[in-house]
């Protein structure tokens, strides 16, 4: 049998770590990192891969709903069929709704701009994603800051020399090439300060933790800065270039001083105080990480745009070791890649959830989902009437499932293109099954940083069923949909072809490598000619936001103290853990092995007068929903806040691995579908009280024979 | 004389279990067997800071096995360069060597009936290749070292 060698780019989280594949015939044999970016690094998701493809508990077929939404009654259909029933329905929504009623959303990332083309080419504004349960508030406080995204920064983590993480548990929540990047700089001797409710995977590393009251990030924050003002460790040169409205910074500041944090954070000041010192002499190589999943309380936003002015503060911008413009095509000399989207026209239609006219500060690119639901129960601005969700579960990516299938239930037509059954798949009304990463093709991507690329993913194997490529699943809706010419070619190959027209590569650059590196030397800005790189309205950093001021909304925000827990209760928190892609991938049979369940991590003291013990099954309740999961006494969480890693609990029966194992935190947060922060667009899951008790569902006799 | 080991840096390691993955992969193991483990001890508090480190098992490959005499089929052999491996196709699955090994490495494969272990990956080092876990670790912290190197 003959071995062939793919590049490719993995699909098992939505890092997409480049990679290379070894297949013997049609089955794969080896995966490993990219040698050439990641020197073969993969993570135990990625190397699961493999089981995932021999995996029959996914979609194998097109499905079409039989019984009521979520009775789990399919037919299996061809592909045929189904896309003949779903481009049938979104025409006959088209005639007599428009097609602005049609919603269309996905997991973010690099290959987003052919479905923003697709949803565009159909003639609707309203394309999303999952953000807003995730990064906006991040995103947005960067915007607010600098007038540029989050992802218009890279980290230079390996050079840098202290590492501040708030909550950011960056090695679990693993991208293999920046944890190299994290193992590196500690083994020069660089230094990590950690901050979270819990000890993590994260700050066993650190050479500093802070163990602080959930929900009390900002204070913190603003007593660093306050701080570094006051031992004056700033970079005034920087600030004086760049910076505007210092000077209310400074007034701002004032109360928030070292010894006022530590009170409300419940750490000490002097730790505070020595570690400002410490920064003082690490500057400009110190980045403080400004958060990754910040949709956690209602000041995140907040307490992310006082991170980003701590770098700010820090001078770090555009420095070794610091955070660094992400570059593209053009700052290469090169042409970027021909954009699908920007083929299409802009529809007209104002967004449904209501970004870009209502909400003025809000980045428009995939709008706010969760304030779709606004409009799916109102009919305001307009009815919508069918969503299309790619690899997107908004079941479990947002709260309260129960009051999204409310919403849901307003809409005529709800289809889930997916690799696995998601629980929105579940409740569909057609599943339009994706092949594997493995089984698939995607379209060309930047990766954008001081040495920018192009990469595309190519199956290694051709699909095991019935599946197909989201390329192919577009490309054919198109097609029946009359807009096919948006989508030129005939084949991904001619499509690829297409896309690299204007930068002078052709497809074979991609033969040595896997990927066409666009520079070999980093490209680094003059940093003293920054100068129209700040797209705020100002031209500077902005200490005020402008356009926060224009929508009525503080940029330096008075702090409040967080909700104390009603009592009996305790503030539920959630997190990642290293083995699993949230949801994604608690049914693969390897991954699923190494972690089944997740637990409840509850302060030992906590559960001792709970008379909870270590294993023991509690009941985590909140206002008529429940749950039972497995007790993990710990030392080392905050006895304010209990944890549970989020994506388990689920109830699609088909995945007889996942069904029913372990807890879904979103299912708890009840009504907390439109908590959010107004400024900066992110849900508030981490306000949410339970209580926990023991539960009766600990056996209490064992009879034998 | 052990030509070989697998060294775990664990001040690197993050516990991300990458490693077991990697190689019930690359031999296509089914659910059940494990050929390593990454395990730690529980968090100790260390200036200040909840600590704990990360160790890495498999194998070890003794010097003299016990799991070798007592394989009935001769299945079970240790090579001149010390790797200590099962012959697939003379395993009968009696499981003698899994009660000889005071640490239970051999493991039962249900795909097979068979015995597997940990046999150093030697397809692919005697390939001059790593072996799969130390290939494709998260953060290259494991290393197969060959022991004239130290
Ligand atoms: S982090 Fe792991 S799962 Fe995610 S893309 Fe990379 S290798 Fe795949
Ligand atoms: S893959 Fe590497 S970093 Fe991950 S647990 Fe194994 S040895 Fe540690
Ligand atoms: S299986 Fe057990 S006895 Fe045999 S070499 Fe390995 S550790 Fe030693
Ligand atoms: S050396 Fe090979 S067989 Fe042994 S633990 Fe590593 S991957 Fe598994």
């Amino acid at each position: 049998m003959t071995t062939r060698s793919v590049w490719s780019m993995c699909g098992m989280c939505t890092v997409r770590c480049p990679i290379r594949v070894e297949t013997e015939g049609d089955e794969v044999t080896w995966i490993e990192g990219n040698p050439h970016l990641l020197e073969g690094a993969l993570c135990a998701k990625g190397s699961a891969g493999m089981a995932l493809l021999k995996d029959e508990e996914r979609p194998l077929s097109p499905m079409i709903r039989k019984g009521g939404r979520g009775a789990g009654r399919w037919e299996r259909v061809s592909w045929y069929a189904a896309l003949d029933y779903v481009a049938d329905k979104l025409n006959a929504i088209i005639k007599e709704h428009g097609p602005e009623s049609i919603m269309m959303s996905c997991r973010g990332g690099p290959f987003m701009d052919l479905i923003k083309a697709f949803c565009h080419a159909v003639g609707s504004p309203n394309f999303s994603n999952h953000d807003s349960a995730c990064g906006r508030n991040v995103h947005h406080a960067s915007l607010s800051v600098y007038g540029l995204g989050r992802k218009d920064f890279v980290y230079d983590l390996k050079k840098c020399k202290h590492l501040i993480l708030f909550g950011r548990n960056i090695l679990a929540s693993l991208r293999p090439a920046e944890v190299n990047q994290v193992m590196d700089m500690l083994d020069a001797g660089g230094t990590m300060t950690y901050v979270d409710v819990r000890q993590t995977l994260t700050g066993i590393k650190a050479d500093r933790f802070f163990l602080v009251t959930p929900g009390t990030d900002y204070a913190l924050a603003l007593g660093m800065i306050h701080e570094v003002i006051k031992q004056g460790v700033y970079d005034q040169e920087f600030i004086d270039r760049y910076v505007a409205d210092f000077d209310k910074l400074v007034a701002f500041v004032e109360p928030y001083t070292a010894d006022w944090a530590a009170k409300e954070c419940g750490v000490k000041a002097d730790r505070i105080k020595e570690f400002v010192t410490e920064i003082g002499s690490q500057r400009p190589k110190v980045v403080f990480h400004p958060g990754w999943m910040l949709s956690r309380y209602r000041d995140s936003f907040y307490a992310s745009r006082a991170l980003h002015i701590l770098n700010v503060l820090m001078g770090n911008v555009e420095v070794e070791g610091g955070q660094i413009f992400a570059k593209g095509a053009g700052d290469c000399g090169v042409k970027g890649i021909r954009s699908l989207d920007a083929q299409v026209p802009k529809p007209t239609a104002k967004r449904a959830d209501g970004v870009g006219w209502k909400y003025q500060h809000f980045d428009k690119g995939p709008g706010l989902f969760h304030l779709f639901y606004d409009a799916m129960l109102t009919g305001e601005p307009y009815p919508l009437k069918a969503l299309i969700c790619m690899r997107h579960d908004p079941f479990t990516c947002f709260p309260d499932p129960q009051a999204q299938k409310e919403a849901l239930d307003k809409l005529d037509l709800l289809v889930s293109v997916d690799t696995h059954y998601s629980e929105f798949g579940w409740y569909s009304d057609v599943i339009l099954p994706e092949s594997t990463f493995l089984e698939r093709d995607s379209i060309i991507a930047t990766q954008k940083g001081p040495k920018p690329r192009f990469i595309k993913r190519n199956k290694a194997i051709a699909p095991m069923h019935d599946t197909k490529s989201l390329y192919e699943i577009i490309k054919q809706l198109a097609d029946r949909l009359g807009v096919g010419q948006y989508f030129p070619g005939s084949s991904i190959e001619e499509l690829w072809a297409w896309q690299l027209e204007p930068t002078g590569f052709s497809l074979k650059d991609f033969d040595a490598k896997g990927f066409i590196s666009l520079t070999d030397k980093p490209v680094m800005f003059d940093r003293n000619h920054l100068d129209g790189k700040f797209k705020t309205p100002s031209g500077k950093i902005e200490m005020v936001s402008g356009k926060l001021t224009e929508a009525g909304l503080e940029s330096l925000k008075p702090y409040e103290s967080p909700e104390k827990p009603p009592k009996g209760h305790f503030r539920l928190v959630f997190g990642r853990s290293p083995v699993h892609a949230h949801s994604h991938t608690v049914n693969n049979p390897l991954l699923y092995e190494l972690m089944p369940e997740n637990t409840l991590w509850i302060n030992k003291r906590q559960a001792a007068r709970l008379g909870v013990n270590d294993g023991d099954l509690v009941d985590v309740g909140v206002c008529g929903c429940s749950g039972t999961i497995k007790a993990h006494l710990t030392e080392f969480i905050h006895p304010e806040a209990v944890y549970m890693a989020h994506g388990f609990g689920r109830q699609v029966p088909l995945q007889s691995r996942a069904y029913h194992a372990g807890m879904a935190d979103q299912k708890l947060m009840k009504g907390m579908l439109q908590e959010m922060d107004p400024a900066g667009g992110g849900l508030n899951l981490c306000e949410c009280f339970v209580t926990v008790r023991r539960s009766a569902k600990n056996p209490k006799r064992m009879v034998e024979l | 004389m052990n030509k070989y080991m697998l060294y775990l840096n664990s001040k690197r390691c993050i516990g991300c279990h990458g490693c077991e993955v990697h190689c019930k992969t690359n031999k296509r193991l089914p659910e059940g067997p494990l050929l390593c483990e990454i395990s730690h001890e529980p968090l100790k508090m260390v200036g200040g800071v909840p600590k704990t480190e990360f160790q890495f098992r498999s194998c070890y490959h003794c010097e003299e096995p016990y799991c070798v005499p007592v394989c009935p089929t001769g299945a079970m052999q240790k090579r001149a360069d010390g790797i200590v491996f099962v012959e697939q196709e003379k395993c009968i699955g009696c499981m003698a060597c899994v009660g000889a090994c005071p640490w239970g490495v051999p493991q039962h494969n249900p795909a097979t009936g068979k015995v597997v272990k940990c046999d150093y990956c030697l397809d692919r080092v005697d390939a001059g290749l790593k072996p799969a876990c130390v290939t494709r670790c998260t953060t290259h912290a494991l290393k197969f070292v060959t022991l004239t190197e130290l």
